[in-house]
């Protein structure tokens, strides 16, 4: 039984390993710029922001919509942060206000504040917040993250955050070198690195005493009072947990785009998030990762030729218009959602055995189709 | 000077105009078997709520070991809604409602009237999430695992304690997928994870055949004995009350009518009336 677990556990850090090899072998090996690239940088920031959004809505059962502005709040943070002082002192990105905050710091510095400050905010917000119930903690936690990015847009703030304007020339995923030395760091390695080590750090988490406790609130919250279990400090910690990590994605997400501006995180892009994890599956790790992968390639890539005029080698201009992709799209979810309304994954995850289980039943269905023939 | 393990003064609990327990005064002694026996409706469960901090009573004093856990008096809307007893005795003392978890810390355990188990677990893992209040780890030592000794402890307690209640064959199973006698036993079990002195039973064989209950009788005696437990339940069942409780309580439409031993409730005619009703004798 012990031997058995060992080896699964060993299996799975070489799958893991072989992965991370074979992103670096396509990032030596592709243009910079090529889509498939652009596509897993992506993947893998969402997935991070699908994963924390499931630790508080699949794990801790509390209904939060809150994600977009803690990623806001990251990137912020992050842009603020690794911005050099001369940047910031030489009315190129600044135009407009005397930047306050004149010291600049290091990646691995800025990406831990990102999160830092996201968890900070949170814990405040969930003071109040966290004694509401299902849909009234949505709304509460979709209009704060409205209002963080309306005071995020705000004159007076202006010296911090730059106003309306966008946030640029901090450290992007182009200027990340291999510590202590000026060579670049392969710029998706280090995206999945970051975003690998978050999703590692949370999966510990649910696995560990205070993730069953998580679970147990979201089960029965009457029983786990009885049990013992504070449901506030419970559900306080789940929450700044989550923006923790939604903070990080949001720096790293930062880094990918070049440019920051606080228009962009709308309560849309929450609504993504939370498609992701309900296609994944609302508690299922593996499930979120899976789909926002799916996810950002098909609204990035695959389906892209809708709003371009051809798609699958179909010219249809007067057709395929901007703005048909989002139809198909929403097309596309609603077959998921009434077909597989449980998601990719239900509640469990992704293992060797179900994926054998998966193939030796498609094998099966075959073979008897064979026989029949 | 000595006390009871768990004492209740002049507790009254009201909802609205409705006063569900009135003036209820007990005290459950250590290593004693308390039964809580009454009508339907009679507020037996409202008075476990308000021992496990799940309402706050209205009024009156809850004591574990001495020491004050809950006190309250009318206050707020309830100042003038008020309509039971002793209303002045508890005004100059601070308001104090402690919250489920806190009444569980200090060795108070409950099961529920329907049960209520952790439904997305598996039996060990139901018994094995009791065990996170007594762990000492903090979110720290337990992400890095660096707790790993005492998750260890933790899961071995767990095992042994599903063997002694001889659930251990059934622990990779979804809880609610046992049958119905065995959910009982694992929400005892799950109870007992959190290392309690007291434990609060509410209608432990509610749902339960004659044969189950006679089990059942013995199963309570046993635990109690191992894990050195004081036991306050609620029941319906008058054999297993009579069995095996060392002294009765009753409550009719939430007032106290009688205590004492199974013979002297057996033969108290309060008791018989409020149970059988009263004959009219024209």
């Amino acid at each position: 039984m012990e031997k058995e677990k060992k080896k699964r556990l060993a299996l799975i850090w070489a799958a893991i390993a072989v992965s991370y090899i074979v992103i670096l072998i396509l990032e030596m090996t592709l243009r910079p710029t090529s889509m498939l690239l652009t596509v897993l940088k992506k993947g893998a920031i969402y997935s991070l922001v699908a994963v924390s959004m499931n630790l508080l809505n699949g794990f801790t059962g509390l209904f939060s919509l809150g994600q977009a502005g803690f990623m806001l709040i990251g990137a912020y943070t992050y842009a603020i942060l690794t911005m050099p002082s001369e940047v910031k002192t030489s009315e190129s990105v600044y135009k407009y206000y005397q930047c306050f905050i004149t010291f600049d710091t290091g990646v691995f510095i800025g990406l831990i504040a990102a999160g830092l400050m996201a968890a900070l905010f949170a814990f405040l917000i969930g003071l109040p917040v966290l004694r509401l119930k299902s849909d009234y903690l949505a709304i509460a936690t979709l209009g704060f993250a409205e209002i963080i990015r309306a005071v995020c847009q705000w004159d007076v703030l202006g010296p911090v955050t730059n106003g309306a304007n966008l946030l640029r020339r901090y450290i992007d995923l182009t200027y990340v070198t291999i510590p202590f030395t000026d060579i670049p760091f392969p710029p998706t390695l280090f995206v999945f690195i970051v975003a690998g080590i978050s999703i590692l750090l949370i999966v510990l988490l649910i696995n560990s005493s205070y993730g069953r406790a998580f679970k147990a609130i979201r089960d029965d919250e009457t029983a786990a009072e009885a049990m013992g279990i504070n449901l506030f400090r419970h559900k306080e910690l789940s929450f700044v947990i989550s923006s923790f990590f939604a903070g990080i994605s949001g720096a790293l997400l930062a880094m990918f785009q070049y440019t920051v501006q606080a228009q962009q995180f709308k309560s849309m892009m929450t609504y993504e998030i939370l498609l992701i994890v309900v296609i994944g599956g609302i508690g299922s790790i593996s499930g979120s990762c899976i789909a926002s992968f799916l996810y950002i390639t098909l609204s990035e890539w695959w389906l892209r030729g809708l709003d371009m005029g051809s798609f699958l080698g179909i010219d249809a201009p007067n057709l395929f218009r901007s703005g048909f992709r989002k139809l198909v799209f929403s097309v596309i979810i609603m077959i998921i959602v009434l077909f597989f309304s449980r998601g990719i994954m239900g509640d469990k995850e992704l293992s060797l055995t179900r994926i054998k289980g998966f193939i030796n039943k498609r094998g099966m269905k075959k073979g008897k189709k064979e026989a029949e023939a | 000077m000595s006390y009871s393990l768990l004492e209740l003064k002049d507790v009254t609990m009201q909802f609205g105009g409705v006063v569900a327990v009135n003036n209820f005064s007990m005290h459950v002694n250590e290593g004693e078997i308390v039964a809580l026996i009454g009508p339907n409706g009679a507020g037996k469960t409202t008075a476990f709520n308000c021992i496990t901090g799940v309402y706050e009573p209205t009024n009156g004093e809850i004591l574990y070991r001495g020491h004050t856990v809950a006190v309250s008096h009318p206050h707020g809307k309830m100042r003038k809604l008020y309509a039971g007893a002793n209303a002045d005795l508890y005004r100059d003392r601070r308001i104090l409602h402690p919250t489920p978890d806190e009444i569980t810390k200090l060795g108070i355990a409950r099961t529920f009237q329907n049960i209520r188990l952790f439904k997305s677990m598996n039996v060990y893992d139901n018994v094995l999430t009791a065990m996170h209040l007594r762990a000492k780890q903090n979110v720290f030592s337990a992400l890095l695992r660096i707790s790993y000794k005492e998750e260890r402890r933790m899961r071995e307690d767990t095992e042994r304690l599903l063997k002694e209640q001889d659930l251990y064959r059934f622990k990779d199973e979804k809880a609610t997928s046992l049958p119905y006698g065995k959910q009982r036993r694992l929400e005892i079990a799950r109870a007992l994870a959190t290392e309690p002195e007291l434990l609060l039973l509410d209608e432990p064989a509610a749902g339960m055949n004659p044969q189950e209950t006679k089990e059942l009788a013995s199963f309570i005696k046993e635990i109690k004995e191992r894990y050195n437990l004081t036991v306050f339940m609620i029941e319906h069942h008058m054999d297993l009350v009579m069995e095996i409780s060392d002294r009765i309580y009753v409550l009719d439409f939430g007032s106290p009518i009688a205590e004492g031993t199974p013979d002297e409730i057996q033969n108290n005619e309060r008791v018989i009336k409020a149970y059988l009703g009263e004959s009219n004798e024209i």
